[in-house]
């Protein structure tokens, strides 16, 4: 068997089953995790507004991302209706809280149940058809998702949009970047290890044998109705939840914000970070949020040189996303990480690779 | 059919009929496989084999009989509700996970074992399901113990070789915790040495495990001397039944293998050239 990602590292023993089964590898890359954990912890101190609004991006997307992986990497299905998800999530939450007068705190997870509970219907097709039919069913379920949105003026105030009070949290009003940015990275925490954990276990482990097999998959008796429905409700939470802080983030939310072109972003992030990677969604999640940031600031020193390109900006970033996915699924498909995975390969071998 | 349970008779398959299409694939296939057997299909290719295990796992569905079970009529289940009452069952191509470890192959068949689900799987620590995860780890390596593949239990199984895939397969249906293992040319494609070392494997199962092994396989020299007992399709109908002695010596059996016309026997020669061996 070739050494590399799978060969452990010398000096390490595993005595038990439950040593075997962690979530990090080792304890060495679990202290790692917990150092980046702290390290973002006391960042507000050293970071500006700017780069808490784009880390803050990045977790409420990372975790609608995480729920999109479950579903099109760990289970092997495909939904272009994600943002619908992720918006549906946001304006349950605005309206959970304004109706019932229930805290925001507890109306973020009560809209992500509200959310599994339309993805599952959404899931319903799932049963009987894969593939490219599968995505234009999800497809279908974005539009009608956003009809919705329109129309339904009880739910999210039609096209005027919603209100979303802000968090508030043992007397403190979480309005500042600073203070929001600390519910997220506890949500983005929370939601990363559930997801772990799901995957370790066994439902999780029955959705991967969906996508590998599911002929076998159901002689090993899994219900492959079940799961495949399941996946979507799954996804569907994630996305919700991810939806919600965003709306409790911008405090208004409307409509336009869940398009089509979102549910392909999520895509892109999924597949650049790696299909079936739970790391790599969050990696491929900051790779996507910080493209657009890094093109900004790359056209404003070009700017000195070529005077007018500014005009241009809003399609050099399109255009480099649109690059980015192309560019990936040609040298990585698969992933950031993949790339990450082989990176550490390499220094465990260094120098001596072969 | 009265439910008369018979506790010496664990798979009884009654008048199976099977047509894709004008292709009748089996033809009032009737068999039975005693608990604690080693029970073979046999036949040349495209006999049916295949189908009639199929019928059995619950991948097809046939247009007539009835499928009993431990006891039960299974003809209405579907494949993963058999398999959570006892059936496991390997490929006759492989359909491993090729994505997943081989340990989480094999994982995959402790599933209907398993109680933890989606919520309580998602908190892991507080709910029991790591407790329950480890104690089933525990068995499953025993299996992987007895199946010799402690070294790659942690590569992905798709980068295996052909016979140890074969061998993760196996691994994977014994998980299951089945009284009746369902074996689709367990052996096609190894070499002598790994012949040797599967046939010792389902032996063991039988013997030391107590389970019951349906087996298609074209060894003969394999079925002959494992099998308790030999059940022969040909054209979608069963031919011949019995011992391995007494189902060589049949004529039928041999004019199906060697395709001679030896003893005239049927009405119909519409060229039965098939010969395997």
């Amino acid at each position: 068997m070739a050494l590399g990602a799978n060969s452990m590292r010398c000096g390490e023993f595993r005595t038990s089953y439950r040593q075997d089964s962690t979530i990090f590898p080792t304890p060495m890359s679990r202290n790692f995790a917990i150092a980046g954990v702290l390290l973002l912890m006391v960042s507000p101190v050293f970071l500006q507004p700017y780069h808490l609004n784009i880390l803050i991006q990045i977790g409420y997307m990372g975790i609608a991302a995480l729920g999109l992986n479950i579903l099109v990497g760990f289970s092997g299905q495909i939904s272009l209706g994600h943002a619908a998800f992720f918006g549906f999530g946001a304006f349950a939450s605005a309206w959970i809280n304004s109706s019932f007068g229930i805290p925001v705190i507890l109306a973020i997870p009560l809209a992500g149940v509200l959310t599994t509970a339309v993805g599952m219907i959404v899931g319903i097709p799932a049963a009987r058809i894969k593939g490219l039919y599968l995505a234009i069913a999800t497809l279908a379920a974005q539009y009608i998702l956003e009809d919705f949105f329109n129309r339904a003026v009880w739910f999210t105030g039609g096209s005027a949009g919603s209100l979303a009070n802000p968090l508030s949290l043992f007397g403190y009003q979480m309005t500042t970047d600073t203070r929001y940015f600390y519910v997220v990275l506890a949500f983005v925490v929370v939601m990363y290890l559930l997801g772990t954990n799901l995957i370790r276990s066994r439902d999780g482990r029955a959705l991967v044998a969906l996508r590998d097999h599911y002929l076998s998959a159901e002689i090993m008796g899994i219900n492959l109705t079940k799961y495949r429905i399941l996946a979507f409700g799954i996804s569907s939470f994630y996305a919700g939840v991810g939806g919600a802080l965003f709306a409790h983030y911008l405090g208004y939310v409307s409509a336009e914000s869940f398009t089509i072109l979102l549910s392909i972003q999520f895509l892109g992030m999924i597949i650049i970070g790696g299909l079936g990677s739970i790391m790599g969604t969050l990696m491929g999640t900051a790779f996507m949020v910080l493209l657009p940031e890094v093109m900004e600031g790359g056209v404003g020193v070009i700017a000195d040189f070529m005077p007018g390109i500014e005009q241009g900006l809003a399609y050099i970033k399109e255009m480099a996303i649109g690059l980015a996915i192309v560019l990936f699924l040609i040298f990585e498909p698969e992933g950031l990480a993949h790339r990450w995975q082989l990176t550490k390969a390499y220094w465990k071998l260094y120098p001596f690779s072969y | 059919m009265a439910e008369g349970r018979n506790d010496d008779v664990i798979l009884a398959a009654e008048g199976l009929e099977l047509a894709f299409g004008g292709v009748k694939a089996l033809r009032d296939v009737t068999m039975s496989v005693s608990r604690g057997q080693v029970a073979s299909i046999i036949g040349p290719n495209g006999a049916g084999k295949t189908s009639l295990l199929n019928c059995i796992s619950g991948r097809y569905k046939p247009q007539r009989g009835r499928i009993r079970f431990d006891g039960r009529d299974v003809s209405g289940f579907k494949p993963n509700k058999r398999g959570a009452l006892g059936l496991g069952r390997t490929f006759q191509n492989l359909a491993l996970f090729n994505h997943m470890t081989v340990l989480d192959n094999i994982m995959v068949g402790r599933h209907h074992l398993l109680k933890n689900n989606f919520i309580t799987g998602s908190v892991y620590w507080f709910t029991g399901a790591q407790r329950e995860e480890l104690d089933h780890r525990k068995e499953v390596e025993d299996i992987i113990d007895f199946l010799e593949i402690t070294h790659i239990r942690k590569a992905k199984a798709g980068t295996l070789s052909y016979g140890l895939r074969k061998r993760v397969e196996l691994a994977r249906a014994v998980a299951l915790k089945p009284k009746l293992l369902l074996l689709d040319e367990p052996m096609a494609g190894m070499n002598h040495e790994e012949k040797e070392d599967m046939a010792r494997y389902i032996l063991d199962l039988n013997e030391e495990w107590g389970l019951t092994v349906v087996m298609i396989e074209h060894d003969m020299g394999v079925v002959m001397d494992i099998s308790h007992r030999v059940t022969v399709l040909d054209f979608g109908e069963k031919i011949a039944e019995g011992s391995p002695d007494d189902v060589m010596g049949n004529p039928r059996v041999m004019e199906a293998y060697l395709g001679e016309d030896t003893n005239a026997a049927a009405g119909d020669d519409n060229g039965r050239g098939t010969a395997a061996s």
